[in-house]
């Protein structure tokens, strides 16, 4: 059992938890992710790593009410325990001083950008960073990310904080600006697709994070298939990290909607039950 | 008298009724059976069926108790070698081990060793005895066990009966490796899997559950930093093969692993009661024709299908799948598409598959296996709908483990290079034995090898 030791709630769908597990703080390295499963019967589904704490022996995750399973873990409060966590897995990001980097989170991605953003600037990169969301309430950790950036942007929908409009409009503005060497995207599969559409005209090497569906997160079932150049890869194991310019995002879209049928299902019996007490 | 007696069949559920249910297929023997069947062993002086048997039961001894109604001690002396007789009972392939060799099989039919160990494993956990002089003297020394499927509970096991302190790290939830994930619950309920575990806790093995060995410690730091003397590793076949045609990459084409585990280890048949759902259209086709690929063409009915197909290159004879496996899915109305293979998946606009275009073979020229090579026929390209393809042409050597340990020696393929007696690896203190140096093979044979390092780890311990 791994407890909850503090809940955030972001916004109306989303929650930061930061969990006791001294064994995956001790070897989580940015870009890496762990597998949860709330409770008995639940789903495994993957999450990345946030931050991490080795000294507290604690680590840190976001996530938003995409599902069932979330929408129940939501419901944890500080003090309960998450019945399983697998970690740290997957590579972590390669990290080197590769010049001036532009780090890009977009909604609940501005969580997982933010460890790679530390560790691009401990690497002796000029950080910029951009993070998005629909609105206002929606963005968190603008402070954190602040202060590992050398420059921050802040995007929303709807103007209510910072640029009106998309990361990407940023993005453009940026590159007539100044060289960038490397640019990192973590967010929704539609923002990544445009920042690499945005990046690959001027050749700028862009990193993605995928989150594909999972099951085990250790190479043992394929369901994480994504299309990565003339190759097959398992997201769980060869990434989570891939060469964005080479990613087929349009089928990993597609991927990641196999089970909306099924997900309603599970939603509407969650409803009907009193908004996810379990105990079905 | 005791040749006059025929073997005793194994009562079953009716095909029609348990294509709707996934309860087990096989009933087991009854009491008057298991004694009929324990009767017409001959116990022969020198035992041939021992020889058949990897994990080497006193298969004699344990019938004769039997015949006697002594089952608690027929326990005994079947766990004295296995620990986990239940499983083995169910899904060992004695036809081609201990019953291979019974004499009464040259004129006869071999007794039904497996269905009588069956018997008697079931009997001990129904009855709840539990077994005497599980107390040893400790070692004081500790082994790391990596993978808690067959190789690892074995090999664990007989470890802790060596006075040994073992610590099982699991990379899933639940330990049991394929007896949990990849075996249906129709033929390998998980409660049976379970209480074989509980046995192997009960000799004083702890379990650390949802730790990958690669990812939390690297082996070298099982050795150096968390004080384990010696390591085993028995991380099995898990890294499912593709085989690199269009269109594989479509929602609905599932890896046998997925597939099966979905179903096993997250229970998916029970969606939305459990959280992990599953898709199963009317047609499914299942690509190979081992054990897996009968499981995956079987599980497939149960979750709905109304067509399940084997599709298969090779013809009848190659089938790899243990022939009482062919045979259940066959009664309950698997079709076999042979000497065929897909060339290509066709989907729809959501990208989900709609059809396999297959290509027709034939036999030719024995190959470097010795079966028949098979030899596509020009222009017998066919088309099918299908829903859902399962993808059961074997399973490789995950690397997790493997690339995080420098000096472990490898095959080509990325299997340890490991001694076939002994699970003796390139690296001082390191063993391993199971699918990871083998390739992927049974339980059983897995257990074999967890055995016999285990009796090696015992001597580097000790000597």
């Amino acid at each position: 059992m791994y407890k909850i030791i503090k809940k955030q709630n972001i916004g109306e769908n989303m929650a930061l938890f930061e969990v006791e597990a001294p064994k995956i703080a001790n070897k989580a390295q940015a870009g890496q992710f762990v597998i949860v499963r709330i409770a008995e019967k639940g789903e495994r589904i993957p999450l990345t790593i946030a931050d991490y704490d080795r000294e507290k022996g604690t680590i840190t995750i976001i996530f938003q009410e995409v599902g069932c399973t979330t929408k129940k873990m939501r419901l944890l409060e500080e003090g309960q325990s998450i019945l399983d966590l697998v970690g740290p897995l997957g590579q972590p990001t390669e990290l080197e001083n590769y010049g001036t980097v532009v780090c890009i989170g977009g909604g609940v991605g501005i969580a997982p950008i933010y460890p790679i953003a530390r560790a691009l600037k401990e690497a002796g990169n000029k950080v910029i960073s951009i993070i998005g969301a629909r609105n206002k309430n929606l963005l968190f950790w603008e402070d954190k990310m602040r202060a590992v950036s050398d420059e921050l942007f802040i995007t929303t929908d709807d103007g209510s904080v910072g640029q009106k409009g998309l990361v990407t409009d940023v993005l453009k503005q940026l590159m007539e600006k100044e060289k960038i060497d490397r640019v990192w995207a973590i967010g929704p599969m539609i923002m990544m697709k445009f920042v690499c559409l945005t990046t690959k005209p001027a050749n700028i090497k862009t990193i993605v994070s995928l989150n594909p569906i999972m099951v085990d997160g250790t190479g043992m079932c394929g369901a994480c298939r994504v299309q990565v150049g003339d190759e097959t890869k398992f997201a769980c194991v060869d990434g989570p990290e891939f060469d964005g310019h080479l990613v087929d995002f349009d089928l990993a879209m597609r991927r990641l909607a196999y089970y909306k049928d099924e997900e309603k299902r599970a939603l509407a019996q969650l409803e009907c039950q009193g908004g996810g007490c379990g105990c079905h | 008298m005791s040749l006059k007696i025929p073997r005793n069949p194994m009562p079953a559920q009716d095909a029609k009724e348990r294509i709707r249910n996934f309860q087990e297929v096989a009933l087991g023997y009854d009491e008057e059976t298991v004694v009929l069947e324990a009767q017409r062993c001959l116990q022969c002086k020198k035992p041939l069926c021992m020889q058949g048997c990897p994990v080497e039961v006193d298969i004699p001894d344990f019938i004769a108790e039997v015949k006697n109604r002594n089952y608690q001690k027929a326990a005994e002396i079947i766990k004295t070698k296995n620990s986990l007789p239940a499983v083995c009972g169910r899904v060992c392939p004695q036809e081609n081990q201990c019953e291979k060799y019974c004499i009464l099989g040259i004129k006869y039919e071999p007794v039904a060793i497996g269905r009588i160990e069956r018997f008697v494993a079931d009997w001990q956990a129904e009855h709840g005895q539990t077994d005497e002089n599980i107390n040893v003297t400790p070692t004081g020394k500790r082994v790391a066990v990596v993978g808690a499927g067959p190789a690892g509970l074995t090999c664990a096991g007989d470890l802790a009966k060596l006075g040994h302190e073992v610590t099982v790290f699991e990379a899933l939830h639940v330990p049991g490796g394929v007896l949990m994930y990849g075996i249906p619950e129709f033929r390998l309920p998980k409660k049976v899997v379970q209480r074989e575990i509980e046995y192997i806790k009960k000799l004083g093995v702890k379990f650390e559950t949802n730790s990958v060995i690669g990812k939390i410690h690297t082996v070298d730091e099982l050795l150096e930093e968390q004080g384990f003397d010696a390591v085993f590793l028995g991380t099995g076949a898990g890294l499912p093969y593709f085989m690199q045609i269009p269109g594989e990459n479509l929602n609905g084409v599932y890896s046998a692993n997925e597939f099966l585990t979905r179903t096993n280890l997250m229970g998916a048949y029970d969606f939305p009661i459990t959280d992990t759902p599953i898709k199963v259209g009317k047609r499914v086709a299942v690509i190979g024709a081992g054990n897996v690929a009968m499981d995956a063409a079987r599980t497939a009915l149960r979750l709905g299908a109304e067509e399940s197909y084997i599709v298969y290159r090779r013809s009848r004879e190659e089938m790899p799948a243990r022939h009482e496996e062919v045979e259940h899915a066959e009664e309950e109305g698997v079709k076999f598409l042979l000497l065929t293979s897909p060339v290509e998946f066709k989907g729809n606009e959501n990208g989900n598959i709609t059809s396999i275009v297959c290509i027709r073979y034939e036999l030719g020229e024995p190959d470097a296996s010795g079966r028949r090579r098979p030899v596509p026929i020009p222009g017998s390209e066919f088309e099918m709908e299908i829903d859902n393809v399962v993808m059961a042409i074997g399973q490789g050597p995950n690397p997790l483990v493997t690339s995080s340990t420098p000096g472990l020696e490898l095959t080509k393929k990325g299997n340890i290079v490991a001694d076939e007696e002994t699970g003796v690896t390139s690296k001082k203190g390191v063993f391993a034995g199971g699918d990871i140096v083998t390739g992927a093979a049974t339980v059983i044979l897995a257990m074999g090898a967890g055995k016999k390092a285990a009796r090696a780890i015992h001597r580097y311990l000790t000597e």
